[in-house]
């Protein structure tokens, strides 16, 4: 039986492991091919990969890191942050990365997601979209810029047109709920992974086991969390240990 | 030394980087005369039916690849590379195979409960050959497909998976191996498979 997946997710910035909180007093946590060897020792299912480096120039850098993560990682990893064009897909794929998660840039652009679909396939293309409840109405919009700028287009919609321009899967971070530790936006989830059919990945305010089981509950193929692996609040092995006593489907 | 076939496929790195990483010698090429002289081949996947035929073909890898199958020697397809071997896919129709193994290659049906494509790690049962040795029934590979293989002789079956229907998901033919998963992406289970495979092929 297919396995629902726990995915820890790394950020990177100039070709180090950061952590912090919500992007701020980041602190240097290691080499991202060490760190993500380590995860999958945890028995991670994946592990994402957010490049939040700032300067422009840091292609080189990007790429250098990712060809040591292909070379020490023999589960997937998707690579996201930056990433505008085909050919940065190309670039990225041919140090090893699996998949690619576009966000502002299919916003901008949305044949990105077909054009990289048509060319690299659709199982490595990953729209990850940033959503918000609508103020004093029904519904949620989609943001760009990493949650700063509203883009007035509802969530449900631009999930649906993603998978039909091509997207293999959807990473749902909803910014009502990330680092909130207080549980993952499932009535978010609930709408877009039952409007889509491919695998929604849910991501935002995982505080406990609980968490990552209601988010199955409502349809999450996946779930996806950062700082609670970090600071080592959970292992993934305890979070698929308790999944795994309530009868979903993980690998242990 | 083992030829890994570039046609242009996704991940033939993440298949090198595991031969990296087990020691096996081993180039990536187009050339059917460097794959006609390597001890061992492996056809990498991911990637549409037909436009990997057409790419295959275009090369002139698609004769390269039938005449190392017959040749005795060691070879072992992945994903698209385990359904390239066979007659023909729903995902590409009237575009013909390599047609080394009788077989067709047919579509998931997608339901509310059944996301296609498969995407993540799935077990194996039924589980034998050689490829498996020291690899225990219901362990977990990583998958991603949208199309999945119904070998006409099930002889050669050597595992089945469930998704949505139980299909076939690795086979082994003489020296003709092949797996739907990914071994290069499933961890220390798929190392065992690509190191049974490269000992099978006298690479380790």
């Amino acid at each position: 039986m297919l396995t629902k997946r726990i995915i820890p997710c790394l950020d990177v910035k100039d070709g180090r492991v950061v952590k912090g909180i919500k992007f701020l007093n980041l602190k240097d946590a290691g080499d991202p091919a060490e760190t993500a060897a380590a995860y999958d020792a945890q028995g991670a299912d994946e592990v994402v990969f957010l490049d939040i480096t700032a300067s422009a120039d840091s292609r080189d850098t990007q790429l250098s890191w990712v060809r040591d993560v292909a070379a020490t990682l023999f589960i997937p990893f998707t690579v996201g942050g930056g990433i505008r064009t085909t050919d940065d897909f190309k670039a990225i794929l041919r140090e090893g990365a699996d998949k690619i998660a576009v966000n502002s840039a299919a916003l901008m652009n949305p044949t990105l997601i077909s054009d990289a679909a048509m060319k690299f396939g659709s199982q490595c293309v990953v729209v990850a979209m940033d959503a918000k409840k609508r103020e004093g109405a029904e519904g949620w919009t989609v943001y760009k810029n990493g949650g700063r700028v509203d883009m007035n287009i509802d969530a449900v919609e631009w999930a649906i047109q993603a998978e039909k321009l091509g997207a293999g899967e959807i990473l749902l971070t909803s910014m009502d709920t990330d680092g909130t530790k207080a549980g993952y936006d499932l009535e978010l989830t609930k709408a877009i992974a039952s409007s889509v059919n491919i695998p929604v990945i849910a991501s935002g305010g995982a505080g406990s086991c609980k968490d990552f089981y209601d988010a199955i509950e409502v349809g999450a193929s996946a779930v996806l969390a950062a700082s609670l692996f970090h600071y080592k609040e959970l292992t993934i092995r305890e979070v698929k240990e308790y999944l795994k006593e309530r009868s979903v489907s993980v690998r242990l | 030394m083992v030829a890994v076939v570039d046609y242009d496929a996704g991940n033939v790195k993440s298949v090198e980087k595991a031969l990296d990483k087990l020691g096996a010698e081993h180039v990536l090429t187009s050339d059917p005369e460097v794959i006609k002289i390597a001890d061992s081949c492996i056809l990498p996947g991911v990637g549409n039916f037909g436009d990997c035929m057409d790419k295959l073909r275009s090369a002139g890898l698609d004769k390269a690849v039938k005449d190392f199958a017959a040749s005795g020697k060691c070879f072992l397809g992945i994903c698209v590379g385990l359904q390239l071997l066979f007659d023909e896919s729903e995902e590409s129709p009237g575009v013909s195979g390599l047609g080394i193994l009788k077989g067709k290659v047919k579509k998931f049906t997608s339901t509310d409960e059944l996301k296609v494509p498969q995407i993540g790690w799935n077990n194996v049962f039924n589980v034998k050959g050689r490829l498996f040795e020291g690899i225990d029934e219901n362990t977990y590979f990583y998958f991603v497909h949208s199309f999945y293989l119904d070998a006409a002789d099930k002889n050669i079956v050597t595992s089945n998976t469930s998704y949505g229907t139980d299909y076939d998901s690795s086979i082994e033919s003489g020296n003709v191996f092949a797996t739907q998963f990914h071994p290069e992406k499933s961890s220390d289970a798929g190392l065992k498979v690509l190191t049974n495979f490269l000992k099978i092929a006298g690479e380790l």
